[in-house]
This record gives C-alpha cells, structure tokens and sequence, in this order.
C-alpha cells in the first residue's frame, strides 16, 4: 500500500497538495461564528451540483415541455419532490451564507490588502451565481419565471442604440420564448457551473497564497526570525508556510477546522432541512406563487416580485425614474463591492479596532442592505419608493464615507499577537 | 541543431504574424458562436403580420391580438374619449409623440391612422408588464381622466392614445406598431400603409 502510494505521489503530489492546504495549512486560532459560511457555501455548491445533475435527468428544457416536467418531476419520479426541493431551498441558502460570508469580510476588514484579488474573485463568483440564479429561475416555464426574465432582460433594451438589438439576441426571439429557455439552460448547467467552480477553486488558491485573516485582523505570519523560538507555533504547517515567516497563533486547518465546520455543517443541515421539509416554498419568498400557473406572455401576474436575494438590487433599480440611469445604479451597486478594498485606504481591519465612525456606518449599510431587500419584494408604492431612496443613498453613501474618514481614522492600537 | 545566430527581427515579424492570424481565427470562430444566438428562421416567420377583424369591436370595447408574441391593445375609442384626449395634455411627458414609439403616419395627436382605433403594444415601456385598461374608472389613478391605462408592475399611467403620465417609471408612450388598413374593417398589424 505504501509503495503504492509512494508511486503515486512521484508523479503526482497528491498529499503534497494536501499538507499544503488542509493538514499543514496554519489557520488563525480565533475563528468564530462568522467563519462557518465559507465551508457552508461549498457544502451547498456540491448540494447544487448534484441534485441539478439529478434533476436534468427527467427535466425537459423546451417551451412545451419544461412547466409539464417540473409537475412531472414533483408528482410522479420517486424522490423528485425532494430532489427539486434540496435544489430550490439550495439557491436561497446560497444566498444566505454567501451574504454572510461577504459581510464577515466587510466586518474584518477581509479585502484590504494584500487580500483584494481574493475578493476580487469571491465578487466573480458572487456575480456568476447571480446569474446562475436569474437563469435556473426561468427553467421551470411558470408565470413569474417568464415576466422576471422579461423585466431584467428588458433592461438591455434601455441601452442606447444597441438596446433593442441586444435584447433580441439575447432571447433569440422578439419574446422571451422556447429557444430563450433552451439557452438559459445549456449556460446554467454547463457554462456558469464551470465557471463558479474554476473561481472557487481560484478563491481559495488566493486565498492560501495570502492566508487567512481573523477576527482581530492581525496577521499570524511574522517576518522570520522577529519572534522568539518558544512562542512560535508549535504544531507542523508545510515548508511553504513555515520557511517564510514564523507562525504564531495558529492551529493546522484539519482537524481543527475541519472538525468545527462540521459543527457548523450540522447546524446548518438542522435549519436547511426543516426548510425543506416544512416551508419548501420559503412562504412565497423562495418559490412565489405565480410560479405554480404556467408561463403566458400575454398575462402579467397581479406583481412582479424578484426572489428575496435579488431584492435589493431590484429595489435600486425601481427607486430611480429613468430606466437607463436605474440599471446604470443598479449594476454600480455591485461595481462599488468590487472597488471596496480602493475605496477603504485604511490599514486597521476589524471593526473592533476601528473608529466609531466606522462602525456607525457599517452598521447603517447593513440596516440599508435588508430594507432594500425587503423593499424588493414589496409593491410600489409612494412610501415604499421613498424609503427605498433613503435606503439607496444608505447603501452608497457607505462607500463614499469610507473613503473620506478611513484616510486619517481615529483608530484603536491592534494587538500584536491574538489574545482573546 | 542549427547554430546560427537568432535573428531577432525575423523571430519578432513571424510571432507578431502568427499571433495577427491567429486573432483573425479567433474572431472567425467566434462568428458562429454568436450568430447562432440570433432568431433562428423559424422565429422570424412567426413574426408575421396578424389581421383584425375591427369591425367587431364595440364603441369603447379592447381586444388584444398577439402578434410576435406580444400583446396588441386594439380598441374602438368613443367620440367623447378620442376628444378627452387634449384635455390632460398638461400632465404627459410626451403629449406631441416626439420620441419615435410610433411610425411617422401615427405621429399624431390620436396616434393612429383612424382616430376611432387605438393600436399599441400592451408592454409597458418600463420592463415589459402588461398594463391594465381602465374603462370609466381610470380617475382613481389620475384624478379628471375617466380612461387609461395602469401597469400594476410599477404604476405606470398611460392614456387612450397609449401616451405615459409624468412622474412614472416608464419612460415613453406605448409603442405603436406598424399598422394599416387593407379594408375599411380590417386591421392589419406588422405592415405599413402602401406595403406589401
């Protein structure tokens, strides 16, 4: 067996990778709750993965067919109900741990320097499963599939010039017909997949290249030789780690961390499940009731809601008047994430050793983040429209701000070494 | 081996020449990746002309036709809503049709070729929904104006000649489609006058 593995690992270094990444890799000892979704996301890509394998198996993608498969796959293929169901809950849980993962990385300062590339990618990933989202939503062919696919597509229309013509090219059609299903498909089984896990995978070669941070934000590697022999850490981290720099506070990522994602896994499954098994369509919020009648392009349902994770953006978008100048924002609201480690010029990165200032105004942006989102599932309405402004304004205003006060930023002294 | 010495230039030309044909080929191939993402023939041929029999409709009445997939609002306007139709001009964003939502013959103050028949796509020009007709009760949204259109999506308001209230999200009138009449009662939606 050992030699076995030993010809194994001459031409490929298997274990090698894996010192390097999970065995031997040194990982902050202070992680806390915040750092459960990183794991939880994979979970839930692997969970997308496999039941969407699954459940192209009896799905047909065609304007005739799709709504009828979906019902298919619900009354009549063993498990199918559950399959969908594990799918469904899986987009909005996504969401969920992605949206906490980011805001644990606004929270820690996780994308100041020299972490900007690894968040650079988690946006990419963030954008492609936005996508991934928007296209999986218009596969089941119901009413609310095909009127949310019309009003985001619509949108390119609002471009000068090449508007309508893009829009066109887009659905394939002058509606949103069979054939724009048809390819909404191949790029949310085939195309998107590929590309979200070819950035994940690149996230976390980013993210191993720079190391992780923590909740202090105070790095574990020090320059070698700057720190005395007994307070180094004392476990074995891979050559490429420990030759560089001398490791304080740091444990290997397995079994420590691996043994505390479970945890997390397991808490997680406990509050996915029950979704799944007792609130599948997330009371109208996860899959909305006009998704239940099939796609008409000639009857607009009663109000067209965007599922909650796009709500805030949806809500950016409807506040302004002008169409173009609406999507122009609405995109900017995740142009600004991306710039967000050049917007910030400071240096301390946990908001426990930031200003005040800073922690009024994350916390406003993240009062902002959910009324938008609430606002987004909501109808218009004058009072709606004016809050959803206010909120708008909260949300970039938390860029601009940070630009002008991180400058010069009445900052806390950052401990060294990671005591708490 | 050849142990000539390099000839720096020439090595620079033929990669600055390979990399040129090889960006040609790329854009090639590219050529059918995208224009594959067009409407296939199929597609076009169901966007043809759709004929209605308008000789039907009622003094006041709406009927939709569908004609490329989306919906057209043809209605028999009354004398007393085709001469309402001046009275709130105050309110529109775009009273005169100064944007092109409609072909030049429809560039009027009823925009159309008959003033009794109203013809304009049900897409709201905000994002597409399809707006609702308020026959006699239309004042509830715009006070003084007895009939119009509401998009529930937005709140969009529109009037009987398909023209957008100011200080909504949709930013132009109702784009009305090419249209003509071969017949005195026959409507036929996709062709100009004097075409085909």
């Amino acid at each position: 067996m050992n030699n076995f593995l030993a010809w194994i690992e001459q031409r490929l270094p298997v274990m090698e990778a894996m010192n390097k990444h999970v065995v031997q890799y040194p990982a902050p000892k202070n992680f806390n709750f915040w750092y459960f979704f990183g794991s939880l996301a994979m979970l839930v890509l692997v969970n997308q993965i496999l039941t969407g394998i699954w459940l192209t198996m009896n799905y047909e993608p065609s304007g005739d067919g799709a709504f009828a498969s979906i019902e298919y796959i619900m009354r009549d293929v063993d498990y199918g109900w559950l399959l969908r169901y594990m799918h469904s809950t899986g987009a909005s849980a996504f969401f969920v741990v992605v949206y906490l993962h980011m805001f644990r990385g606004l929270m820690y300062g996780s994308y100041q320097k020299p972490r900007e590339l690894l968040w650079i990618f988690g946006m990419l990933i963030f954008l492609v499963l936005m996508a991934e989202a928007f296209m999986g939503y218009l596969l089941p062919w119901g009413n609310m599939s095909y009127w949310g696919a019309q009003v985001i597509i619509s949108l390119f229309g609002a471009i000068p010039v090449v508007g309508e013509d893009l829009a066109t090219w887009i659905k394939g059609d002058y509606v949103i017909s069979g054939a724009t299903l048809n390819r909404f498909f191949a790029l949310h089984v085939i195309a998107l997949p590929l590309v979200l896990v070819i950035l994940v995978f690149l996230h976390i070669l980013a993210l191993h290249e720079v190391g992780s941070n923590n909740p202090e934000g105070t790095s574990i590697k020090k320059p070698k030789g700057s720190v005395k022999p007994e307070e180094i850490s004392k476990f074995k981290y891979h050559k490429q780690y420990s030759e560089k720099y001398d490791i304080v506070d740091a444990i290997p990522f397995h079994p420590y961390y691996t043994v505390k994602d479970i945890m997390g896994v397991a808490g997680f499954l406990i509050l996915f499940c029950w979704v799944m098994f007792f609130a599948p369509e997330g009371g109208g919020y996860f899959l909305e009731a006009p998704n239940f009648t099939p796609a008409n392009g000639l009857k607009t349902p009663e109000h067209i809601a965007p599922v909650w994770y796009f709500g805030p953006f949806y809500t950016i978008l409807r506040v302004i008047p002008d169409k173009l100048i609406g999507m122009i924002m609405m995109f900017a609201a995740i142009g600004v994430l991306f710039a967000l480690p050049w917007f910030d010029r400071g240096t301390v990165k946990s908001v426990r050793y930031r200003s005040k200032w800073h922690l009024l105004n994350l916390t406003q942006f993240a009062i902002c983040f959910i009324v938008l989102g609430i606002l987004g599932t909501m109808p218009a309405s004058d009072t709606a429209n004016l809050i959803g402004v206010i909120a708008s304004f909260g949300y970039f205003g938390f860029f601009v701000a940070i630009w002008f006060y991180s400058k010069n930023e009445n900052t806390k002294p950052v401990p060294e070494r990671i005591i708490k | 081996m050849s142990n000539a010495p390099v000839d720096n230039g020439r090595r620079r030309f033929l990669t600055a020449a390979t990399s040129v044909v090889g960006g040609v080929g790329v854009v090639g191939v590219a050529v059918p990746f995208i224009g594959s993402w067009n409407p296939s023939a199929r597609a076009k041929a169901a966007g043809a002309p759709v004929e209605v029999n308008v000789g039907k409709i009622e003094p006041g009445q709406l009927v939709r036709a569908e004609w490329r997939g989306k919906p057209v609002y043809v209605v028999r306007r009354t004398e007393k809503i085709v001469a309402d139709l001046g009275n709130h001009e105050a309110q529109l964003r775009d009273p005169n049709s100064e944007e092109p939502q409609q072909p030049e013959y429809a560039k009027n103050a009823h925009r159309s070729i008959n003033p009794e028949i109203m013809v304009a796509l049900g897409v709201c020009t905000h994002l597409g929904c399809a707006p609702t007709h308020h026959k006699g009760d239309f004042e509830q949204h715009v006070a003084g104006v007895t009939d119009g259109f509401f998009c529930p999506c937005h709140g969009s308001k529109f009037d009987m000649a398909g023209r957008v209230f100011s200080g909504v999200p949709a930013p132009t009138n109702l784009m009305v489609p090419e249209h003509s009449f071969p017949k005195a009662d026959t409507l036929l939606i996709g062709v100009a006058p004097g075409e085909a």
